[in-house]
């Protein structure tokens, strides 16, 4: 026995997590390859790009012919036209934002704009439209106005998504990773196993943890650079931080494992429970959109489920630059959630 | 010198609907370099004592104490020095068995090299397999090491051998016994009567939570009173009919019992039991068409006393 760090109980039992991680191919695909594929699909799905033409669409009758050959003018309009029955069935199937209906009842020329005003598409539409109208019957705008069109990157969808994925990966990494193998390992009877042996529980749970952020690593790593390189993601703040709330989210997270996992028997018990823990924050803590769109009374719920700081952090970090000291307030939360779950865990826990 | 192990009116009631009670006042005594041997119908409660005194299941009521310490107070101590195996355990499937010896190992603050372990349980050339890749003998042989890895005084092996070939039980004996020739003591449960027979100075039959008998396996034997076994086969017209207990009544025989086709009588003096039987084997007119005997070893003790588990309780509330 060469070393004494390299005997110590941690690194052996950090090294068994180790080996049968990597031991274990469909394990170390799920964990590095799918993050990988959704951001590649996301980001490809939501690139941004020049908005497209509007279609909207002209009702038959009278003056129509007119008004769809004015409309033909504009470069940002996909004109069609049909019956009303047509249009309002265009309207329904959402191949048209918008109908138009010239109104040719008395002597001054007037359209009708029909559309649902909770749809942003159509609302934009109807502006689009007007426009034109009112210019081709002659307005004149009091003011000038120039448009400058800007692509900053930092804030794009994807630059928005990534610390998204980044936060999920830690998330689903944490609570499965663990979760699942402490459960097995209480099935095969190799926790009571270990109680029979003087190993120290502390150091099963640090090297279960320490594990963790090992694996995670990597997974980030891989992230980052293919973001980086595919999509031109920058991370506008110091990789010091994006580091910090890595191991912080890695440690949060297999502190709520543990939890989880603390006293379950089965597979499918742990699987249930884990699930449960997991989905309001895949909807809830802005991943794929921004948690600030739910309403105003379910804001202070949100914030405090375990993964909503972390990604608020890291979107702060990432896109916006933040220090330090701007992401305190995430940090507690995150903290207190693993030091919270992991003291209540080791209280409750199951050897047996 | 203290003793090995003690047990003092152990009881263990397993919450459940109903609840069961798995051990009803157990007292045991297990002298150090010492290999005792605990026997025992399925369910007998062999498992939850030796769970208890390998401080795995807490007690109901009762004390154990092991290696003269206390598991309340002195719980580290007592697991740095003893090794155990359990009766089931998976261990991880994609470490090689050096692997799982090294980690077994980082537990204790002294033991033997992970490498000696494994050529104690003559594992060597399976040194790098990993533990998915071994037989079931090759597995219960890694779980031995890793009792063995840490240099207990005291081993606990539950049903150590069960599911092994022949020449790996053999193995396994040697392994027991040059663990004991070191000093060791060892608490083993086992089914097979023949190992517990060769390897145990001392042996508790176990039954329903309770000790039935407890003493060497030679004294077993005596105390049955019959320390041979006329073993014979009949036929004829009568045959068929012939009671269970055919023959109780003959000088010197002590018990009876079928073993499949055979009838067994344990008799103090197979001199006078044996005329007396084919007199009576002549009077019935029946054939007699085998007749050997035999030494009583454990296995007649066991069944004695599982026979009268049976006629004690023949309610029908029986396992
Ligand atoms: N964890 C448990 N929870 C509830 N009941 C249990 C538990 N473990 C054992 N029992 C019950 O306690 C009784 C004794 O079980 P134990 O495992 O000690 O028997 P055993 O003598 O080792 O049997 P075997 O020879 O089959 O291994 C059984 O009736 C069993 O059902
Ligand atoms: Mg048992």
């Amino acid at each position: 026995m060469s070393s004494s760090w390299k005997m110590h109980p941690v690194t052996q039992l950090f090294l068994a997590r180790f080996r049968e991680f990597i031991r274990q191919p469909e394990a170390v695909f799920w964990s590095y390859v799918f993050p990988l594929v959704m951001m590649i699909a996301l980001g490809l799905a939501f690139r941004s790009e020049p908005m497209e033409a509007i279609s909207i669409v002209v009702q038959d009758g009278g003056g129509a012919e007119l008004l769809a050959e004015t409309l033909r003018g504009s470069k940002s309009l996909i004109v069609s036209s049909g019956t009303e029955l047509q249009c309002r069935q265009q309207l329904r199937a959402g191949q048209s934002e918008l109908i138009v209906v010239a109104e040719t009842n008395n002597s001054a020329a007037g359209y009708r704009f029909v559309f649902d005003p909770t749809r942003p598409g159509s609302i934009h539409a109807r502006d689009v439209v007007n426009d034109v109208l009112q210019r081709a019957a002659g307005r004149q705008d009091p003011l000038k106005t120039t448009d400058v069109a800007i692509a900053e990157p930092g804030s794009r969808y994807i630059d928005f998504l990534v610390p998204g994925l980044i936060g999920m990966g830690l998330m689903g990494g944490g609570v499965w990773g663990v979760g699942y193998a402490i459960v097995d390992m209480r099935i095969r009877q190799v926790l009571k196993r270990f109680m029979g042996t003087p190993m120290k529980k502390p150091h099963f749970v640090a090297a279960m943890m320490f594990s963790r952020m090992i694996f995670m690593i990597p997974e980030i790593i891989v992230v980052l650079l293919v973001s980086r390189f595919l999509f031109g993601v920058i991370n506008h703040g110091s990789y010091l931080n994006v580091m910090l709330l890595i191991v912080l989210g890695a440690f949060e997270f297999a502190g709520i494992g543990l939890l989880i996992a603390s006293r379950a028997k089965t597979l499918e018990a742990v699987s249930g429970l884990m699930n449960l823990a997991m989905v309001p924050m895949w909807i809830g803590s802005g991943i794929f959109f921004s948690a600030k769109r739910f309403p105003e009374f379910v804001q202070p719920l949100i914030g405090l489920l375990p993964l909503t700081p972390l990604i608020s952090a890291l979107r702060q970090v990432m896109q916006e630059g933040a220090g330090t000291i701007a992401i305190l307030p995430e940090i507690a939360v995150i903290s207190v959630w693993g030091v919270l779950t992991f003291a209540v865990a080791i209280r409750i826990f199951r050897w047996e | 010198m203290s003793l090995a192990i003690e047990c003092r009116q152990l009881t263990k009631t397993w919450p459940g609907n109903p609840p069961v009670e798995a051990v009803r006042g157990v007292n045991l005594q297990v002298e150090r370099g010492t290999c005792f041997g605990v026997l025992g119908p399925n369910g007998a409660g062999k498992t939850t004592t030796i769970e208890i005194c390998e401080g795995l299941v807490q007690a109901t009521s009762g004390d154990a104490y092991v290696l003269g310490k206390n598991w309340a107070t002195q719980a580290d101590e007592i697991r740095q020095e003893i090794g155990i195996s359990l009766q089931e355990t998976r261990l991880s499937e994609k470490l090689t068995v050096l692997e799982t010896l090294t980690l077994f190992r980082s537990f204790y603050r002294s033991g033997m090299n992970p490498e000696d372990a494994i050529a104690k349980v003559s594992l060597q050339e399976k040194s790098n397999a990993r533990i998915k890749s071994l037989s079931g003998g090759q597995r219960q042989r890694v779980a031995v090491a890793t009792a063995l890895v840490g240099n207990p005084r005291l081993l606990f092996l539950d049903e150590p051998t069960t599911g092994l070939d022949p020449q790996s039980r053999r193995d396994l004996w040697r392994i027991i016994t040059e663990f004991r020739e070191a000093g060791g003591t060892v608490l083993l449960t086992t089914h097979y009567m023949d190992e517990a027979e060769r390897l145990c100075d001392k042996v508790a039959i176990f039954d329903r939570g309770r000790i039935l008998a407890i003493d060497t396996p030679q004294k077993l034997i005596s105390d049955l009173g019959a320390e041979h076994v006329v073993v014979f086969t009949v036929s004829g017209e009568s045959a068929a009919a012939l009671q269970d207990d055919f023959g109780i009544s003959l000088p010197g025989v002590i018990s009876v019992r079928i073993e499949s086709e055979h009838r067994c009588l344990s008799v103090r003096e197979p001199h006078i039991a044996i005329p007396a039987l084919l007199a009576l084997i002549n009077e019935r007119s029946l054939r007699l068409t085998s007749l050997t005997t035999r030494q009583a070893t454990l296995e007649d003790v066991f069944v004695h006393y599982a026979g009268h588990r049976l006629t004690d309780e023949n309610s029908g509330a029986v396992r």
